[in-house]
């Protein structure tokens, strides 16, 4: 099996360690992961206003090149990179004046009108792979590991580009239950972690993203999963601060849930790149036997 | 902040302006708090998601341009999801948002930013934060 895959910006630097761990695993799994060529930035956000049609044309610009390529699925992996590419694709799909007035704008281009199906990697590992045949692909099992499923906002949010229903984190769940992990339960897993607001902000002044990582503490969760860099940044990146402030009572060490996949799937720590998350991280991994196989 | 209200202090142009920019209408609201309960930025907040409703619903415009709820938003979209009046909320606090950005103020200045904050950060917040804060 071959997929078109969308990485988006921070996946090749900061986030490299999202988006290696996720193709090894596809690889692993026998997926051939085709990543899209001439890709360019998705916008990170979703334009709300009812005028602005100038930020629609990065995403389409992406659903074009996959378009072209042959695609009729385009696979991506950071949250916000979805919504923002799902979005755009379905003002394209729906609204026939503004999809109209952007492909004239964009007359050095093919026409667009939402041909291609923008897929968030949990969703494709379920249809495609399915948690019974993952559960078969893991060769080290994170038995020992309490995990939390951080879903954030933009994997859910709004309704009719969201993964799954708002207050339902099946998938997340189901493939870490298939990787041998415990999932917990805990009432923060959609509430947002600050996002963007980290902007011209000290991170201790973060008060949504305390709030996280103390109701996930507090809910016995030894390992947060998500699938958002931004989401990683403010509660994993920022962890060290918020604890030295006292904004939090204990830390929760943080992990991309493609992370855990490669792990159980045996792969080499290495294409996990754990030298990008807090060293609280790996510290946590190597206490629980998680890096056996590695 | 007493909100004092006379004909003098309500635009209802203003009213009219945010629902266009918008693509809502603010007066569907009937004050339930349910965004208010959901906004996971309220701490920050001078006002909540609720309250803004109102002073929207009532065309106050300068109050509006006074308040920083809107610049503390982070689009999480918990409130438009919950709203029982089917309001994109979250259309709403961009629209405030874009109104005064729109008049060329900047609520986060670029070039003010340390090289090492700018290494630190992932992308995406840059990127997100530019484009919900600067003009």
């Amino acid at each position: 099996m071959k997929i078109s895959y969308y990485p988006g910006c921070t996946l090749k630097t900061k986030a490299k360690n999202l988006d290696r761990a996720a193709i090894a695993s596809l690889e692993a799994l026998g997926v051939e992961v085709e990543e899209i060529d001439r890709w360019n930035c998705c916008g990170a956000v979703y334009s709300l206003t009812a005028d602005d049609l100038i930020h629609m044309v990065g995403p389409v610009r992406n659903l074009i090149r996959a378009k072209e390529q042959g695609a009729d699925k385009l696979v991506t992996l950071c949250s916000m990179c979805y919504n923002t590419l799902a979005r755009a694709n379905q003002l394209m799909r729906e609204d026939t004046v503004k999809r109209d007035t952007i492909n004239r704008f964009m007359d050095d281009e093919i026409d667009y009108a939402g041909e291609v199906e923008v897929v968030h990697y949990l969703s494709f590992l379920e249809q495609e792979i399915g948690w019974e045949k993952l559960k078969e692909a893991v060769k080290a099992p994170l038995s020992d590991l309490k995990v939390g499923t951080y879903y954030g906002c933009t994997l859910q949010r709004p309704a009719d580009v969201g993964i799954e229903p708002f207050g339902s984190y099946l998938l997340m769940t189901g493939m870490l239950e298939a990787l041998g992990a415990t999932v917990v339960p805990f009432a923060a897993a959609d509430k947002c972690c600050g996002s963007y607001q980290v902007l011209g902000a000290e991170p201790v002044e973060n008060s949504a993203a305390a709030a996280v990582i103390n109701i996930a503490g507090g809910a016995g969760i030894e390992a947060l999963a998500t699938s958002c860099p931004l989401c990683e940044y403010n509660l994993g990146k920022q962890q060290k601060q918020l604890l030295a402030k006292e904004k939090i009572g204990a830390p929760v060490p943080t992990y991309y849930f493609t992370q855990l996949l490669a792990l159980a799937l045996g792969l080499e720590a290495e294409v996990c790149h754990f030298e990008l998350n807090d060293a609280a991280s790996l510290e946590l991994l190597k206490s629980k036997n998680c890096l056996a196989a590695a | 902040m007493t909100l004092k209200m006379n004909a003098g202090t309500q635009s209802l142009e203003s009213i009219q302006k945010l629902n266009e920019l918008s693509g809502e209408n603010v007066k569907l609201c009937m004050q339930c708090a349910t965004c208010s309960g959901m906004c996971p930025m309220t701490a920050e907040m001078d006002y909540g998601p609720r309250r803004v409703m109102h002073m929207a619903q009532f065309g106050l415009k300068k109050q509006l341009a006074e308040i920083n709820t809107y610049w503390k938003c982070a689009s999480c979209h918990a409130c438009t999801v919950k709203c029982p009046r089917g309001i994109d909320i979250a259309k709403v606090m961009e629209a405030l948002r874009q109104q005064s950005l729109r008049t060329g103020q900047n609520k986060v200045e670029p070039s003010q930013m340390s090289a090492e904050t700018i290494a630190d950060l992932p992308q995406i917040a840059m990127v997100a934060g530019f484009r919900k804060l600067t003009s």
